[in-house]
């Protein structure tokens, strides 16, 4: 039984819902993001909003797998501020749908001042609301600054550590973000991010508490199945069983339990 | 939360995998250097692509024999400014910053 806790349903199949279902996934939850190419005005992030909290879970539920959403403005589509505010604006008309359990996945992509301020809206609309944050770290380069500045950001808005999960951490971020008293997610990718491998190698250097391990699978090179691979690993290696269970369906539960709307039955 | 596996262990499990992905870097540049021959441009030892040389750069990190090569080697690929840039104007990126002008800002 595992948690799949950072995942873009609504660019794989039906299928993929069966073979997670059939892995033991038993619950999700699906970041708001980029669909991978720019949405021309605020009503096509309406429609995805609807897809969101309304079709998804329904998808889902087909497999006896509870879904959960995140909202928001993306990064990468966050250059265009007057376009970004159209968004933000919609976002409380969804907020009080039953699967949503916070605002994200928000954060940085070029690490521009636009998307800084961008940021920072969102970050007063969770604090406004006590909703929990799920937080999108830039790609590759940019991984590094952008993780510090975004961190900077939360804590000054006087948002609590521990209501925040800051995603897609690597080697030379995650000792930063842990000691920070943040969540912290590995997001297990093929070619970018984390291996299954890599992963492990994080959580016998780093530990496993307020850290968990997603797929963020999404309409890119991605795995639906990468956590129950990364289990695999750790299994391999020899670690306990309570432990893998730990990283991938205790820690989930425990931080996202801090929203009421969160379930795993 | 220590490695459960003896140091063998390590090797017998993970050589095969690592042995073929060092091949892949060989044969990349390798591959690189035979499409920039055909040009008549730089090879790997000398092109100004970033990527090229960052990757050159990582491969002397691997061998120095110091800890935590994976961290350092995250660390020597990224962009170590600290103020937000003006404005984006890609989406992506490339995997490495220029070895001489990490702090871009």
């Amino acid at each position: 039984m595992y948690i799949d806790p950072h995942v873009h349903m609504v660019s794989r199949t039906t299928d993929d819902y069966q073979r997670m279902a059939l892995a033991g996934c038993v619950a999700i939850t699906e970041p708001a993001f980029w669909a991978g190419y720019d949405r021309s005005c605020a009503q096509g992030f309406v429609d995805y909003f609807g897809q969101l909290t309304d079709s998804e879970p329904k998808r889902a539920a087909q497999f006896g797998i509870c879904h959960h959403t995140w909202l928001c403005i993306n990064p990468k589509e966050s250059e265009d501020i007057g376009l970004a505010r159209e968004v933000l604006a919609e976002i409380p008309k969804f907020l009080d749908r039953r699967n949503v359990l916070g605002i994200g996945e928000i954060g940085l992509n070029k690490n521009s001042r636009n998307e800084l301020v961008v940021l920072e809206e969102h970050i007063a609309l969770a604090k406004s609301r006590n909703l929990l944050i799920l937080v999108h770290t830039p790609h590759l380069e940019d991984k590094m600054k952008g993780t510090r500045i975004i961190m900077d950001a939360i804590v000054s808005h006087g948002v609590d550590p521990g209501r925040v999960l800051i995603d897609h951490v690597e080697e030379h971020t995650v000792r930063a973000v842990l000691d920070r008293g943040f969540w912290a997610g590995m997001t297990l990718y093929p070619d970018t991010k984390c291996t299954p491998q890599r992963a492990t190698d994080i959580f016998e250097m780093h530990g496993t508490d307020r850290l968990w391990i997603n797929s963020a699978a999404d309409w890119g090179i991605s795995d639906p199945l990468a956590v129950p691979k990364c289990r695999e690993e750790m299994r391999a290696r020899g670690h306990l069983e309570q432990t893998i269970r730990k990283v991938s369906f205790d820690n989930p539960k425990q931080f996202l339990s801090q929203s009421p709307n969160f379930r795993v039955v | 939360m220590s490695i459960p596996l003896t140091s063998n262990q390590v090797v017998d499990r993970y050589f095969l995998e690592h042995r073929a992905k060092a091949l892949d870097i060989a044969a990349f540049l390798d591959r690189f250097d035979r499409a920039a021959t055909a040009e008549g441009v730089a090879t790997s030892a000398t092109t100004t692509d970033v990527r090229v040389g960052a990757l050159a750069a990582a491969l002397d990190l691997v061998r120095d024999g110091q800890p935590d090569r994976a961290r350092r080697m995250l660390e020597l690929w990224s962009d170590h400014s600290v103020d937000p840039i003006a404005s984006a104007h890609t989406k992506g990126a490339i995997g490495a910053v220029p070895l001489n002008a990490r702090d871009r800002t």
